[in-house]
């Protein structure tokens, strides 16, 4: 008999976003038992905060889109290190996995003809985004929430995975503690979806919440699975600055898709400053020509605001910089200009970007149909992740998949907006179904409870450390201001390799930490729990960022400006735990392209 | 930087009480942020929920001062400044510690009602065709992000503890986003009347008046499923009128 409280299923998803409840509604469509698992209470993973919009080749706005060129935007914004195949299936199913949320009773604006609108997005060659004004992500979650909960999973809100479970090299479960009364619980099952999310709370400015701390990376690396270019971590260009309490919180791209500039100090456009080669002829030569393919002229072409994110967020950085930032060090985004050109501008903006209006005038008290916003970059997103199998989402591991953000593969070096709703929903399906598969095919795996003593042993430990041991808070700030610092957007050998010190200097102090109280939802314990996997995940991201000598991407070093190292050919920085326990690091050469994707590309230009 | 007195409700189920607490502020700051630094500087046990800091994921519901409002989206500027700030939690659900109420009520009723059932798809494309205008009232209650402040202030559920016979002003937004949406073909009337309880609602108001989303829940969701109710139960010949002159 176990002396934990267990529950036993067929396939186990943690995560409660877009992509685990995706694939919990798919695995359930089996037939067999689903567990869904989440830190907070249903609906509040962090897919509800997603604005712009989901990205699929619809095609309702404008004809000439289909899969192939969102394949090839995909590829291009990924400076070619996606994975192919992943791209190819991702562009391919987005449009049926939106209008299927459509049949589970989301509502996304609507074309003049009744079909569902798309908005411009950096990167996107067409309007493709699906949307709901700039809340999107709610829409989508709500959906896939109010049809989950008919569908049979077992949810289990407020509970946090610690360790995954294994029996010999298989999966055969999970280790986690509800928050209410902090009691531990055993999931046991024959497959287990890894959809946990990102890394944000690696980093002090970031538009993540508190969830954000890389548990599925962690989990998923102690288990034997491997990271794949964790280097990639996407700033987003437009965070809010000021006022200080709210630095970070995202300003979504919907307002530069709607029409809105980029300025310095000086009144200057400077996006146009600055356009990459690779998008040179994609890209609007003067503001006029922007403006109209904002309102829609297809023969225009699009404003440099809506260059890749890693693009704009380096130029945003250099104008800071040098000395034309706005008063609290950002640049200033404008969207109140429209009104030379629209009639009813006030009225449209508070029509297309209502929760920005809504943020600014409530936190900042900034009008944002009158004045500029200031914004700055915000650590948003990570590209590396969990390495897959494209078709089936499945580890190294048997019997682990991963979808989502904590996944990779799809994004390359930077990913698109919009590019992510539409991976958690095709992804997350894949996971489910093929998680599905393997479950069907194999027994359970026997949990060995020796294992899971130690685990709850190492769980407990903050309680029982000294009291001289550090607050939790003063570890997790002093890892997010030397990540910031050192990993940031510019990095170097120099600024990596210190990184690599401090956080092994920190992992001692997260060792110590000491938690007080008991454990009945113990925000300091939790915060505790958490430090070891926000480490594991900056260890990553730096040992991947001082091995990638070149800048490309999100990734950029500027002890190496150039954007490939010489001779080095394109590669995957794959990280793995070595059976000693140390990180070591290897570089995956990227397989020729197969030829008919290769044919779309050239196409494509 | 100013020094700023919090009393802060503490404890669980069991035993609560009001501990006081003194934080600075500083430009900007919100009451969650406030929270936020008392929690990582005196008080790392405390119980908060929180995400998207931005008013968009409804988890950080609490009263303060005796209103109820997200911490996130209350500024301190906005609050006065020569008294000390009262944070409680939603006292219209139990208490599990802190600021943290038990809301899987909310949860669980939800479940219960009748699930969003389309007609067939009728456009070519194997889609639905939904005009924009068609289709406003209903993204207006989808904007809904299940704070529970509504809940919270409802007298029918705060004082009367009506749980098990009534739904609560969310639940109604839910079911008008249900009934009123274009493609749905299910019909919830009879639920509305008998288990939902809406005759309970003696149209206060008081739910709209908290809703952090502006949402019109008694005027544009509640007052016509009240009406669609009276008209299937009540009204046939209004019932009649209704469908042919709409
Ligand atoms: C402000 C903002 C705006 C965005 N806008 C857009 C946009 O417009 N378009 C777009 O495509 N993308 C956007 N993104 C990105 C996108 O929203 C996210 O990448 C995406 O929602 C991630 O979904 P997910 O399902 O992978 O994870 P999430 O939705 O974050 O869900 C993660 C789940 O895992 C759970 N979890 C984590 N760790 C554990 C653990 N240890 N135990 C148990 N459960 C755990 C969490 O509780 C949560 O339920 C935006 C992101 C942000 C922050
Ligand atoms: S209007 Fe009705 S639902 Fe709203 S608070 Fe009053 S009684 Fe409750
Ligand atoms: S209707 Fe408004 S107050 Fe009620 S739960 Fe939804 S957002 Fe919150
Ligand atoms: S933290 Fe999301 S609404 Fe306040």
């Amino acid at each position: 008999m176990s002396a934990y409280e267990t529950y036993d299923y067929d396939i186990l998803i943690i995560g409660a976003g877009g992509a685990g409840l995706r694939a919990a509604i798919e695995a359930a469509a089996s037939n067999l038992s689903v567990g869904l698992i989440c830190k907070s209470l249903l609906g509040k993973a962090h897919t509800v905060m997603a604005e712009g919009g989901v990205a699929a080749a619809l095609a309702n706005v404008d004809e000439r889109d289909n899969w192939r060129v969102h394949f090839a935007d995909t590829m291009r914004g990924g400076q070619y290190l996606s994975n192919a195949r992943m791209a190819e299936l991702h562009a391919k199913e987005a449009p049926e996995q939106v209008r299927e949320l459509e049949a589970w009773g989301a509502l996304f604006d609507r074309t003049a003809d009744g079909s569902i609108l798309q908005r411009n997005f950096g990167g996107h060659q067409y309007p493709r985004l699906a949307h709901v004004g700039d809340r999107t992500g709610l829409e989508m979650i709500r959906a896939l929430q109010d049809h989950g909960i008919h569908q049979g999973i077992e949810v289990h809100m407020e509970h946090t995975i610690v360790s995954l479970l294994k029996n010999g090299e298989r999966i055969a479960g999970a280790f986690g503690y509800e928050r209410e009364k902090g009691r531990f619980k055993i999931f046991s099952a024959k497959a287990v979806v890894l959809a946990t999310g990102g890394i944000g709370k690696a980093y002090k400015v970031t538009s993540n919440s508190w969830e954000y701390t890389g548990d599925g990376h962690s989990l998923a690396y102690h288990a034997g699975a491997e990271l794949i270019d964790m280097e990639f971590v996407q700033f987003h260009p437009t965070g809010m600055v000021w006022p200080p309490s709210v630095r970070g919180i995202l300003v979504t791209e919907g307002v530069r898709g709607e029409g809105g500039i980029l300025t310095n100090s000086e009144g200057r456009r400077f996006m146009f400053d600055d356009i990459p080669e690779l998008y040179k002829n994609q890209t609007a030569d003067n503001p006029e020509e922007g403006w109209r393919y904002t309102q829609g002229d297809r023969d225009a072409r699009r404003p440099p605001e809506l260059l890749t994110r890693d693009h704009v967020a380096r130029c945003i950085v250099r104008e800071v910089e040098e000395g034309r930032g706005s008063p609290h060090g950002g640049v200033f985004l404008d969207i109140a200009w429209i009104k030379e050109k629209l009639p009813n501008a006030a009225e449209h903006i508070r029509r297309k970007l209502p929760s920005m209006y809504h943020q600014f005038k409530e936190l900042a008290d900034i009008d944002i149909t009158v004045e500029p916003m200031e914004v700055g970059p915000t650590t948003h997103y990570i590209m590396g992740g969990i390495r897959v199998d494209a078709d089936t989402q499945m580890t190294a591991v048997p019997g682990l998949f991963a979808a989502g953000e904590c996944a990779a593969g799809l994004h390359g070096a930077n990913r698109l907006g919009g590019n992510s709703l539409s991976d958690l929903l095709v992804f997350g399906k894949r996971a489910g179904e093929y998680a599905a598969q393997f479950a069907a095919e194999n027994g359970n795996a026997q949990i060995d409870t020796a294992q899971v003593d130690a685990i709850a042993a190492e769980v407990l430990k903050p309680f029982e450390n000294s009291p001289e041991g550090d607050n939790p808070y003063q570890i997790q700030a002093q890892l997010q201001e030397m990540m910031q610092e050192l990993v940031g957007i510019a990095r170097s050998q120099e600024s990596l390799t210190q990184a690599l010190e401090e956080i092994q200097g920190l992992a001692e102090k997260a060792r110590a930490v000491h938690a007080i109280g008991n454990r009945e939802y113990n925000a300091g314990w939790h915060t505790a729990l958490d430090l070891d996997n926000l480490l594991t995940v900056s260890e990553a991201i730096a040992l991947a960022a001082l091995e990638r000598r070149a800048s490309i991407g999100a990734h950029s070093r500027d002890d190496y400006p150039e954007k490939e190292e010489p001779r080095a050919g394109k590669y995957n920085t794959v990280i793995q735990k070595t059976p000693d326990g140390t990180m070591t690091i290897r570089r995956n050469l990227i397989p020729e392209l197969r030829e008919d994707l290769q044919t779309i590309i050239a196409e494509m230009g | 930087m100013a020094k700023t007195t919090f009393r802060i409700w503490r404890g669980d189920a069991n035993h609560a009480k009001f501990v006081e607490y003194e934080t600075d502020i500083s430009e900007g700051m919100v009451v969650l942020d406030a929270i936020h630094r008392i929690q990582a500087e005196q008080a790392n046990d405390l119980a908060v929920r929180w995400n998207c800091k931005a008013g968009k994921c409804g988890s950080c519901s609490a009263e303060i001062n005796g209103n109820p409002k997200l911490m996130c989206m209350t500024r301190m500027s906005d609050l006065p400044e020569d008294q000390p700030i009262t944070v409680e939690p939603m006292r219209a659900f139990p208490l599990i510690k802190d600021l943290v109420t038990d809301v899987s009520w909310n949860f669980k009723v939800k479940e219960k009602m009748k699930p969003f059932t389309p007609r067939p798809p009728d456009a070519e494309d194997g889609t639905w065709r939904m005009e924009q205008e068609d289709i406003d009232h209903v993204q207006e209650f989808r904007k809904c992000i299940e704070c529970f402040l509504c809940q919270d202030v409802c007298h029918v559920l705060r004082e009367h503890e009506l749980h098990e016979e009534f739904i609560g002003p969310r639940l109604f937004v839910y079911a008008a986003s249900l009934e009123m949406h274009p493609i749905d073909t299910e019909n919830r009337l009879a639920e509305l009347k008998d288990t939902d309880g809406i005759g309970y609602c003696n149209i206060t108001k008081c739910c709209t008046k908290v809703c952090p989303e502006h949402i019109t829940i008694t005027d544009n969701a509640i007052i016509p499923l009240k009406e669609r109710v009276v008209d299937e139960f009540y009204d046939p010949v209004k019932k009649l009128f209704r469908i042919f002159s709409s």
